[in-house]
């Protein structure tokens, strides 16, 4: 299994002032898994996936990432991960040609093979007739679909997504998990944040945060077992209010 | 889509809130639409909510629930149609509406350079009344976040400032709450704490209006109307939206989820697949599998694989709904 470690956490700590963010997280996540990392709102999950993405360094500990540092070669991180957050990283103003380009060319991309990805990626997205329209002019479900394929667009060994279907219809978000098994059938690693406790199922395993702690690690059905739970929801419910008090912050 | 109103008041509201109480109308919305340029938000939409309901509009993004939202508490004009509130019609009425709304958009309406106590003494007076005046309202709501009141609204966490605005938007007790996606991006947890702050709001005979992308939200509602592409696919109480489903429903797993589904849109005889957490939902053709489909899964080396019959969930009806509806978003695709 070693050598199939694409993130390897360790003693990982971020403060700000007096508050840990990220409190000594500890653990590892394999090529072409689909790893969801699930917390409450302030558990810390933010922090930890800029850090793990090369855009905040640790105050301690270190994370490698793709054989990178995330505390001394976080520029390396970069170039070998894709990203996509919750609100969307593509340039309105532009086209869907235009912004694949540009992102193939922010990640070094030669401009012939910019081209043929071009092509694939519309061709598999059915996406030939919107190739010059504007952005601005796609429905939702469609902007976040073009945002994941350029977040994979060069073939990093992860991606990050950070909530990718919030306010999705139905359909289209189960078609975003298609998209989403299929990249890892491929071997790319899936880290994944989401609100919806019904996608966590989906995961191969996933963690659960606390105040800057992961506090649970496994598959879904593991959990449910240890929790004595029906659902990952009902796992997350126990686990995020252990002693069912309402916290405010 | 042509509900007529006398239609939707037979989806007779749930016992627990109908007793003893005299059921008024809130909401009576006839006929709405609304172009923006070429682009048609809202389509001919008709339905009522009762006094002291919870009234639920589930949709993803761009269904046309904020336009419905703001033409609701009067920010906006309809291009057709007719909009009654409290028996007020909202085009003429609507200084006197305004008073009797609480409307909490979609991004915070908080000032962040306030602090939590200036924010809500603000709203409150604005509506001319004081925070003690109807503190018990928010007595619930307000507590949590009072030991913070000196802080300024823009240092508060998702949680705390969404409870902070809601008590913002309740400080001059409104008839009529409205919600635009409170819940969005908010956890598993406190969103069910949020929803059972809402229920006990209803026994203020405060009517409540909601919308929501999270479909499991929808059984926290007395009545919901589905929404896609600004035309509503129905409306009713969720049980009954859960019982229309069609067909008869097939939870089915295998060890890898993946090749399960491709394997079984590839099957003749199935009608959809959609993956739903660890398992796939699946309806078939004429309703029923025979063993071809046991072979199939075998010759496409899916292991492990277990069939059974299940309830519909309002997931499901949704899903349903919009592949009859033609014209949805991922229709296009």
């Amino acid at each position: 299994m070693k050598e199939n470690v694409v993130i390897s956490v360790r003693n990982l700590v971020k403060k700000f002032g007096d508050f840990t963010a990220v409190d000594n997280l500890d653990f590892e996540v394999y090529k072409g898994e689909i790893f969801g990392f699930l917390g409450a709102n302030g558990a810390g999950k933010t922090t930890a996936i800029r850090i793990l993405s090369g855009l905040s360094a640790p105050t301690s500990g270190d994370a490698i990432v793709s054989g990178f540092s995330a505390r001394r070669q976080p520029e390396k991180i970069k170039q070998v991960i894709g990203y996509m957050c919750q609100r969307f990283s593509l340039y309105e103003d532009l086209t869907v040609r235009e912004n694949i380009t540009l992102y193939g060319g922010i990640y070094g991309m030669r401009r012939q093979l910019i081209k043929g990805r071009t092509a694939e990626l519309l061709g598999k997205l059915n996406f030939e007739k919107y190739a010059d329209s504007l952005i601005s002019s796609l429905p939702l479900g469609l902007k976040q679909k073009l945002a994941f394929s350029v977040a994979v667009l060069h073939d990093p060994g992860i991606v990050f997504l950070d909530e990718p279907t919030g306010g999705v219809d139905p359909v289209t978000r189960r078609q975003f998990w298609e998209m989403i098994y299929e990249t890892a059938s491929r071997g790319i690693t899936v880290f994944v944040t989401t609100h919806y406790m019904d996608e966590a199922e989906y995961c191969d395993r996933i963690s659960i945060m606390n105040e800057g702690r992961i506090v649970a690690l496994d598959t879904p059905a593991e959990l449910r077992k240890k929790y004595n739970a029906s659902s990952v929801e009902e796992v997350f419910i126990k686990i995020a209010r252990p002693d069912g008090r309402l916290h405010t912050a | 889509m042509s509900l007529t109103t006398a239609s939707l008041n037979q989806g007779c509201p749930e016992k627990q809130y109908s007793e003893n109480r005299t059921m008024g109308s809130a909401i009576e919305s006839a006929g709405i639409s609304k172009k923006f340029g070429n682009n048609r938000v809202l389509n001919n939409i008709t339905f009522s909510v009762n006094e002291s309901e919870i009234f639920g509009f589930i949709g993803p993004d761009g269904a046309g629930k904020t336009t419905l939202f703001r033409i609701i508490t009067t920010l906006l004009l309809p291009d057709e149609g007719k909009m009654t509130i409290f028996g007020t019609d909202s085009l003429t009425g609507f200084r006197e509406l305004r008073k009797q709304i609480g409307y909490m958009p979609g991004r915070f309406s908080l000032y962040h350079d306030l602090t939590v106590e200036e924010n809500l003494k603000f709203y409150a007076t604005v509506f001319g009344t004081t925070i003690r005046e109807n503190y018990d309202l928010i007595s619930d709501i307000y507590s949590h976040i009072e030991p913070f009141r000196k802080r300024l609204a823009g240092q508060l966490s998702g949680g705390m400032k969404q409870k902070l605005a809601l008590s913002c938007a309740l400080i001059h007790k409104p008839k009529l709450l409205v919600l635009d996606e409170p819940t969005t991006g908010v956890d598993a947890v406190s969103r069910s704490e949020f929803w059972d702050m809402l229920k006990n709001l209803r026994n203020h005979d405060i009517t409540i209006l909601v919308s929501t992308p999270y479909m499991d939200e929808a059984m926290r509602c007395d009545r919901i109307a589905l929404i896609q592409n600004g035309s509503l696919l129905s409306v009713d109480n969720p049980r009954k939206i859960k019982d229309g489903f069609g067909k008869r429903l097939y939870r089915i797993k295998a060890r890898d989820k993946y090749r399960l589904l491709i394997s079984l849109r590839k099957y003749e005889l199935t009608a959809t697949a959609f993956p739903f957490g660890d398992s796939i939902h699946v309806t078939f053709r004429d309703d029923i599998y025979d063993q071809s489909l046991i072979v199939h899964l075998g010759s496409e080396g899916v292991e492990n694989v277990t069939i059974e019959e299940m309830e519909a969930g309002i997931e499901d009806r949704f899903l349903e709904l919009m592949e009859r509806k033609p014209g949805g978003e991922t229709e296009q695709v």
